[in-house]
């Protein structure tokens, strides 16, 4: 997978944004710097606790971002083909807000949200829903879009699409409806498919096979596709790149045996541990003490310094600059400078690595 | 793990509990169907499934939120189930509380912590003076792992693990014997769900509460229970400790519900295919199932011939 990535490929790049919301009791950095890479083909996970700006990001790219809300800095570069064939690029923080809503989303840039039932229109049948994009940004005809429309529900895994076509939202179970919602992302054969939390409202026998739903679409169709979630088990299942975000920054990146077998900030340490594993029997859950930040406040060196039982005393001082660790691994954290003190990580967690390492070459 | 002595009797013993929900004249839902299962002092006793399957129904029945359509609910020696006396009622009330799933969505947003907390013991009268009460709380606050300036506070101004804490101040302040936790960490962030389970579990090694743990995160119940019911479709279909329910799963459902759990490992979690369960395909009926028995505490339900099947390549 970590070839070198041929720049024509990337469809996203986002460079150093920064995002507030103006709130009644003060200006809140939701987004301090972030900076991401998104190339065809391959699956970004964003895994944060709420309000650590992960939603924020990717409701900036599909220009839904609150009222309150405003692109203080960086920018958003998205390549895309345009009508006439050419290569375009176009900054969408430049955009306004409209222009990315009529232009790009559900044409160029589609979205699968957490709850199917608020997502979809309960007073339309899931065919007309499917087809509207497919008429307003591709002009088919109505029977056109029909046809296509029932091939989705088809491709989703819908059996019986002809009848499923002039059902309404409730009529269908959570699992289908997450499989109508995916359809009508599909319809206009986007670039980049964003799920928010995919699976989180659905029961988990029905979690893994929507995920590997949206994964089977994706290799016939080679769209990149961007997770935001918290459940690492789903980031285990699916990504190919994984962004930690904490407190509105990207705290360590790389790729997804980088963050699972070797990760380095405290922080993804703390994440990984908290899961409970079926296998240990362990008495004790590895617990990240205390609570995110309140970002009303300014951050003074690392925010998740106060939650670290391994912080520096430079930690509350400055801000930790992104080290590079080798391969496509990168840290946000002063225990990776040269001048740091050697910090392990916890006990617990390393066994685990250990068992996790040895399991996933034996299988 | 805690010793469960099957001598003493048990702190709450549910037998042939029916919940039905009438929809129409001609539609009733039967969210539970007939489910018997005991839960002995001191223990945590899980109770899986996915949605729908009737376990949060379960224990707003037990608790009495609903009025039950049928079966016996025995809660440490008083029968709850039917009409109550007006004792039986007053000793369900205080020794049996709950813990909901959204901590926002169960504390008054218009009163203090300590209004909050407090209110349970107003209502019951369990203090002989105001400086009792407000030891009482204070105690709990402590022991939840807030401190004492948050008592004056309102719920808005808390995170939602700090919220779930106040949900559990309040359900502990009543020293109750049983406590039932419906979904109590779903709404949590993973951080933070850690911390409420270890705190829920120190909660119980110190003071010894019974726990009813309603939940559809197996691996999370798997660390905090002792032992394990399995729901699906208003029954339980199998019940055992939880390494029976770990390592011997009998009924296909059970076995569909652990290989559907997710592993925080690529390696294995990019191959993992989930064991699939249609209960029409494989034209399993549970209301003709009877309980078989593995072993004093592991039994499974099932009709003679599909026990036989499911339990061919297993060992006992």
């Amino acid at each position: 997978m970590p070839t070198p990535k041929d720049l024509n490929d990337r469809v996203l790049s986002i460079r150093d944004l920064n995002i507030s919301f103006d709130t009644a009791s003060g200006t809140v950095h939701a987004i301090r710097g972030v900076r991401m890479d998104l190339f065809r083909g391959e699956t970004i996970a964003i895994v944060g606790e709420s309000g650590s700006g992960k939603s924020v990001t990717v409701k900036t790219i599909m220009g839904i971002l609150a009222n309150n809300g405003h692109i203080d800095s960086g920018s958003i570069n998205y390549t895309f083909v345009n009508e006439k064939g050419e290569k375009e690029t176009v900054d969408m923080t430049r955009l306004s807000q409209k222009e990315i809503r009529y232009r790009f989303c559900g044409k160029h840039i589609a979205m699968v949200f957490q709850d199917p039932m608020t997502s979809l229109d309960p007073t339309m049948t899931i065919g007309k829903q499917i087809m509207e994009g497919m008429i307003l940004h591709l002009k088919l005809s109505k029977a056109e879009a029909k046809k296509r429309a029932i091939d989705l529900l088809a491709k989703v895994g819908i059996e019986n699409p002809e009848k499923r076509f002039k059902q309404y939202p409730h009529e269908l179970s959570g699992g289908m409806r997450q499989r109508v919602v995916i359809a009508i992302a599909l319809a206009c054969e986007p670039d980049i498919l964003i799920c928010d939390e995919p699976t989180t409202a659905l029961d988990v026998t029905i979690q893994a096979k929507i995920l590997e739903l949206i994964k089977e679409i994706q290799a016939e169709s080679n769209f990149a596709v961007i997770y935001i979630t918290h459940d690492l088990g789903v980031v285990a299942k699916v990504a190919d790149y994984v962004d930690v975000m904490y407190a509105g920054r990207i705290i360590e990146k790389g790729n997804i045996d980088e963050i699972f077998y070797d990760p380095r900030h405290p922080y993804t340490w703390g994440l990984l541990a908290s899961m409970p594993d079926t296998d240990t029997n362990s008495k004790r859950l590895f617990a990240i003490p205390g609570t995110p930040p309140n970002l009303l406040e300014k951050v003074t060196g690392d925010a998740f310094a106060p939650r670290n039982p391994f912080a520096l005393k430079i930690d509350y001082e400055a801000e930790p600059p992104m080290y590079d660790v080798g391969g496509q691994h990168r840290v946000a954290s002063w225990l990776c400078d040269p001048r740091a003190p050697h910090v392990a990580m916890p006990e617990q967690l390393r066994e685990r690595m250990e068992k996790m390492r040895k399991e996933g070459i034996l299988e | 793990m805690t010793v469960i002595d099957k001598n003493t009797a048990p702190l709450l013993h549910v037998e042939g509990l029916k919940q039905y929900f009438r929809i129409s004249s001609s539609y009733t839902t039967k969210a539970v169907d007939g489910i018997s299962f005991d839960i002995w002092p001191g223990e945590t006793y899980g109770l899986v499934g996915e949605s729908g399957s009737g376990k949060s129904t379960t224990g707003r029945a037990i608790i009495r939120l609903y009025d039950p359509t049928g079966g016996m609910i025995i809660f440490d020696g008083h029968d709850i189930s039917g009409k109550m006396s007006r004792e039986d009622e007053r000793y369900l009330r205080t020794n049996m509380q709950m813990i909901f799933q959204d901590p926002m969505a169960c504390l008054n947003p218009r009163k203090k912590v300590k209004e909050i907390i407090a209110q349970g013991l107003e209502i019951h009268h369990l203090y002989s003076s105001q400086k009792e009460l407000e030891d009482k709380v204070y105690a709990i606050i402590d022991k939840v792992g807030l401190s004492r300036e948050h008592a004056t506070r309102y719920p808005h101004q808390f995170s939602g693990g700090q919220r779930q804490r106040i949900g559990i101040a309040r359900a502990l302040v009543m020293n109750p014997k049983l406590v039932i936790a419906d979904e109590a960490i779903s709404a949590l962030d993973v951080s933070i769900q850690a911390q409420v389970v270890n705190l829920m579990k120190d909660l119980q090694d110190e003071l010894g509460t019974t726990y009813l743990f309603i939940a559809h995160d197996l691996s999370m119940v798997k660390y905090i229970s002792d032992r394990i019911g399995v729901m699906h479709l208003g029954h339980i279909v199998e019940t055992g400790t939880t390494d029976e329910i770990f390592e011997n799963p009998i009924h296909p459902y059970t076995r569909s519900l652990l290989s559907a759990i997710p592993r925080p490992n690529p390696r294995i979690e990019k191959k993992r295919v989930a064991v699939e369960y249609d209960k029409e395909k494989e034209g399993v009926d549970y209301t003709a199932g009877h309980i078989h028995k593995l072993t004093d505490t592991h039994s499974v339900l099932a009709t003679d011939e599909e026990f036989a099947v499911w339990s061919k390549d297993h060992s006992y």
